[in-house]
């Protein structure tokens, strides 16, 4: 997940990510590192890959098949998780987006992104296997259940705080809405959820099979494994989605800094340069040498 | 503030009663809807009757996309933005009464919209005061919460499409409570819709503080 990975010398092999500071493929003028890898992120990402195995392993081959939803249980060790991780993502959110008001730092602007964007790929993830579970278990893909109903009103709040936040804007005033915007995500998150479930159950008794709490053994392990790698995935995402962030608004600032210089150099060599410019006329300054712009 | 608030709120209904936008524009078409939700739900199986309240707030949350356009509107052309940040008003005081504007324009349309249902839907009004209680605490919330989520869009050129898309899932409280509520008082149930009306004033009261605090920040950004 590196923006760009940095070259070795000479067209050398690409180096390790975790490189990109100090490597010698960095253009000089550009300050911070150039990719999102880092060396803790590499261990994160490897301990990822290896809960990921491990939680196929116990998912897939060591638990048993339930007694009651047979094989569809093993959905279980990834959903409950993610959704789990979900709600994590939206109280990531709220809370940089509280200290974005606060301190007015970009880098919480940048967090609250990351955990909106981490939170609605897991809020896909909860609805999709939500969904394949439901449809041997209840016979339905979906249903009017009030866990169902208000993942997918999440799902549309985030998706409407990512609309806003891709907007063409000034990025001081974009960074105060979407903190506004994502101040309000967890207590509409609340007040949607309480009332939906107040709401269905007028209706009808929640019809979700709840996960025993007493479940033992290996479907037990199995979850906590599911819990321990998606926790993993959702930690490694969520820190190169910050630094993904980061390094936009950095290009942001550089791509205004160059475009200033670029047209402050021109104003000046129009003052300096006759209107008429004769043969001694200092002819580079005319044409200043604009910064490449780092094309995203 | 509250001085703050009445000023805004004055301007901005001398502007509609000059304007008539709501009147002419808003109203006809929540009235169109109605009649739009008779040909898709056949009239003579009584699928309408037993859905009157939520297709009443399905159209009352409709026609406030319109009306809460139409007052950011207000505050976009001619520079009113910047003047009104030079006026020394207070923030809080003008997102009250820029809701509160819209919160009686709203209530203007529930009305026409009442009477409408009851003539073109045969719905038999019952439990007033459980439908007044109902409606004037979900007017004070969608107002609110509108009028917030509205300067959250102001000034963007996609704010048209970008409003429903933020505003419609903070409102779908609003729409279970007040057709939970509407429900049971046109059945006669007003027990069972009380509660639900206290979720709308709680509601309303959560999005009029949160407006409140957070306009300052939305006016000074732009």
């Amino acid at each position: 997940m590196n923006a760009t990975t940095p070259t070795g010398p000479a067209g050398g092999p690409p180096l390790p990510p975790g490189s990109g500071p100090h490597g010698p493929g960095r253009p000089p003028s550009h300050p911070g590192p150039a990719g999102t890898g880092s060396g803790a992120t590499r261990v994160l990402g490897v301990a990822a890959l290896a809960g990921v195995a491990l939680l196929a392993l116990y998912g897939l081959v060591v638990s048993p098949p339930d007694v009651e939803m047979g094989d569809s249980v093993r959905l279980m060790y990834v959903h409950v998780p993610a959704a789990s991780y979900l709600y994590l993502g939206c109280v990531v959110t709220t809370v940089a987006s509280a200290l974005w008001l606060r301190r007015r730092t970009p880098g919480w602007d940048a967090l609250a992104e990351a955990g909106a964007e981490v939170g609605l790929l897991f809020a896909v993830i909860t609805l999709v296997t939500g969904s394949l579970w439901g449809r041997p278990t209840w016979g339905t893909y979906w249903t009017w259940d009030a866990r169902l109903t208000s993942t997918a009103v999440l799902t549309a709040l985030l998706v409407g705080y990512l609309a806003l936040r891709r907007l063409d804007l000034d990025p001081d005033a974009r960074s105060a809405r979407a903190a506004v915007l994502g101040l309000l995500l967890l207590p509409n998150v609340v007040i949607v959820n309480r009332s939906v479930e107040w709401w269905r159950s007028l209706h009808q008794r929640s019809t979700l099979v709840r996960l025993d709490p007493t479940i033992g053994g290996d479907m037990l392990v199995a979850l906590m494994v599911g819990f321990v790698a998606i926790g993993l995935i959702f930690a490694w995402l969520l820190v190169h989605r910050f630094r993904l962030a980061w390094l936009e608004q950095q290009a942001d600032r550089l791509d205004l800094d160059a475009a200033l210089a670029a047209r402050r150099a021109e104003a000046t060599a129009a003052r300096a340069a006759p209107p008429a410019p004769g043969p001694s006329s200092p002819a580079p300054v005319a044409s200043p040498p604009v910064p490449e712009v780092p094309s995203r | 503030m509250w001085r703050d608030a009445t000023l805004v709120a004055g301007r901005d209904l001398r502007v509609e009663a000059r304007s008539r936008v709501t009147a002419h524009q808003v109203v006809p078409f929540a009235l169109l809807v109605l009649v739009l939700f008779a040909f898709a739900l056949d009239p003579d199986r009584g699928i309408l009757e037993r859905a009157t309240p939520g297709l009443y707030w399905m159209t009352v949350l409709f026609s406030a996309l319109a009306a809460l356009a139409r007052s950011a509107a207000l505050e976009e052309a001619d520079g009113v933005r910047d003047a009104v940040r030079l006026s020394a008003l207070e923030p809080a005081g003008v997102f009250a009464g820029k809701a509160l504007a819209v919160a009686v324009e709203l209530v203007a349309l529930e009305v026409v919209l009442g009477a409408a249902v009851v003539v073109l839907y045969g719905a038999e009004p019952a439990g007033i005061g459980l439908l007044a209680a109902t409606a004037a605490a979900a007017t004070v919330a969608v107002a609110s919460a509108g009028t917030l989520y509205a300067a959250l869009v102001s000034g963007l050129r996609a704010r048209e499409t970008l409003l429903p898309l933020l505003l419609l899932p903070v409102l779908a409280p609003v729409l279970i409570g007040a057709t939970r509520a509407f429900e049971s008082a046109l059945a006669d149930d007003p027990v069972a819709g009380w509660p639900w009306c206290g979720l709308l004033a709680a509601f309303a009261f959560v999005y009029s503080v949160a407006g409140a605090l957070a306009y300052g920040t939305l006016l000074e950004g732009t």
